[in-house]
């Protein structure tokens, strides 16, 4: 019952970071609770996987043998199998795209509550998880009932488990179902003619913008600094600008010399995008904006006002 | 086929806020159409409009407060709106399985073919609700679809659900299925005047936990609350004062530091 189970995740032949992070927090939790922590994988190369998940703190690995992508139905069915097995209490899966998209289901199946999106916890008697809402604006505790339960951790959020551990690997022989959702391939997007992760400097604008025909502004600022223009989620929701252009989880992960930030409030989805960059220049109206928790330098004013300003500085 | 949107009036905190408790003040909160569902009542209307959808059905869990929004999205083509709400419902944070009760008896009700919901709300942030009621009512699902096309003489949903790092994933998902709907996947439409005419007319039934054959202890929730705060600021930015013209000229010493523009 005081055991963890941590999923690991991968894709196309690798394990992603966050399966490392996972495995962190499981491994806190599990010494919170007295328990052991086991790791499940599930589908790809299994055996050279549970290698590579073999990190210190890890207790026993659990390969199911699968296809080669995320199919959730096995996903659920092979975690609540072995949670079941194993005696688990605690099920803990990184907050990933596809980690919500079986988790839920997963605590479900269970009959245990769910809590997503942790950025921290305590473990006492119960679970109480610290995580955010209204759009980062506050953090929340929330106190769970019962001992039982499923848990995603946002990525970013533990230092991902290092080392080599002395883990038991065992084959896991789970039936697993028919499913009736099928990958038949992947696409890469944001193609093109530019790759703003080669750019030295990054203007990127963001939801402040307000319209379309303000681009010019931003742009005419990216041609005056010799800089290339990038975007948040909502410009390029909005078709102002290609896929190619977007910085963040679901875009590009960039690292330039510089990057202004223009009217955009900092996300975390876009955080964990560009906070890689050696300086972030934030310009925002609202001085509560998380963009400024990150930000080297930061000027609390309206873009239209600051913005044409810097342009004739440098005209 | 018949299509049922879930749909959420959300809470947006002003940029000045006070916290009373565990909660924002109310004076402090704007009301809205969650933005992830206003692109699943566009999906589900443009079914309707490709004669692929016979009819769209939105369900709420809210007040009455919450029928402005959802007269929004009938503005916008949704034929009607069922809004569930119960005293027993008030004050509490609901947890995922409770919200999964409630749209599960609704589900029963009205038999549905797929149903389509936003990825989260943008309040709570949860990003469960649809996935655990797939799981509940048996229906086959997908979480973050940022392409669907749906195929109803073959009964198959083909998506894209969009990954981390610009990858998207191609999945064929067997109907009934609940789907997860990201922004981008199309262009919300604005109600037309004739729109939110019509939609005077168009009918919410409200239901309470009785209406659903329901209890009190069915939706007791498994999570509180316990305390909310503004996360201290871990800034260390170099605030730049000054009027827009001398923060932008101390701005631009920086960036010649750094090599920019020089």
């Amino acid at each position: 019952m005081a055991d963890v189970l941590v999923a690991a995740e991968h894709r196309r032949g690798d394990l992603r970071d966050v399966t490392y992070e996972a495995i962190a927090a499981g491994r806190e939790l599990a010494d919170a609770r007295g328990g052991d922590l086991h790791v499940a994988v599930v589908g790809g190369d299994v055996d050279g996987f549970a290698e590579e998940l073999n990190r210190e703190g890890v207790d026993a690995i659990h390969a199911v043998d699968d296809g080669e992508e995320f199919d959730h139905n096995a996903y659920q069915a092979a975690v609540s199998t072995l949670a079941d097995r194993v005696d688990a209490g605690a099920v803990v899966l990184p907050n990933s795209v596809n980690g919500l998209d079986y988790a839920p289901a997963l605590a479900e199946a269970l009959g245990v509550p769910i809590v997503t999106d942790a950025v921290g916890f305590d473990y006492d008697d119960g679970l109480t998880v610290t995580r955010e809402m209204y759009g980062s604006k506050v953090e929340t505790t929330v106190d769970v009932a019962g001992d039982r339960f499923v848990l995603t951790v946002r990525g970013g959020e533990w230092p991902p488990a290092e080392g080599v551990g002395d883990a038991t690997v065992e084959t896991a022989e789970v039936d697993l179902p028919e499913s009736g959702a099928r990958v038949t391939g992947f696409e890469e997007v944001g193609g093109g003619d530019v790759d703003i992760a080669d750019a030295d400097v990054l203007v990127s604008v963001g939801r402040g913008i307000e319209e379309e025909e303000n681009l010019e502004l931003v742009e005419e600022l990216a041609d005056a600094l010799g800089a290339t223009l990038s975007a948040s989620r909502p410009i390029v929701d909005n078709g102002w600008l290609p896929k190619n252009r977007q910085v963040g989880q679901s875009g590009k992960v960039v690292t330039p010399d510089v990057y202004i930030a223009v009217g955009i409030s900092g996300a975390v989805q876009h955080v964990a995008g560009m906070k890689g960059s050696d300086t972030i220049i934030a310009i925002n109206t609202d001085p509560n904006a998380p963009i400024f928790d990150i930000a080297d330098y930061g000027i609390v004013g309206d873009l239209f006002d600051v913005v044409p300003e810097l342009i004739d500085e440098f005209a | 086929m018949k299509v049922l949107v879930t749909v959420k009036e959300v809470a947006e905190a002003d940029d000045d806020f006070a916290i009373e408790g565990t909660e924002i003040v109310d004076s402090d909160l704007e009301y809205d159409l969650n933005e992830w569902d206003d692109y699943a009542v566009e999906a589900a209307v443009q079914l309707a409009e490709a004669g692929i959808a016979d009819e769209v059905v939105t369900v709420t869990v809210g007040p009455e407060r919450a029928d402005e929004t959802i007269r929004m999205a009938l503005a916008k083509g949704a034929d009607r709106a069922v809004r569930v709400w119960d005293e027993a419902l008030e004050g509490s944070f609901a947890d995922v399985a409770s919200k999964v009760d409630l749209f599960e008896a609704v589900v029963d009700e009205e038999e549905p073919d797929l149903v389509l919901g936003g990825v989260q709300a943008a309040d709570t942030g949860f990003g469960a609700t649809g996935v655990a009621l797939a799981e509940r009512i048996g229906f086959e699902h997908a979480a973050v679809v940022n392409r669907l096309d749906v195929d109803a003489d073959e009964g198959i949903a083909h998506v894209h659900r969009e990954l981390e790092g610009g990858v998207e994933e191609l999945t064929d998902v067997d109907l009934p299925a609940v789907l997860t709907v990201q922004t981008g996947l199309n262009e919300p439409r604005y109600a037309s005047l004739r729109g939110i005419r019509q939609a005077q007319r168009k009918e919410i039934a409200a239901k309470d936990l009785d209406d659903l054959g329901l209890t009190a202890a069915d939706v007791e929730s498994a999570l509180t609350i316990t305390e909310m705060y503004e996360p201290e600021s871990e800034s260390d930015a170099e605030i730049i004062e000054g009027d827009a013209g001398e923060s932008a000229g101390r701005l631009a010493e920086v960036l010649r530091d750094k090599g920019v523009g020089a």
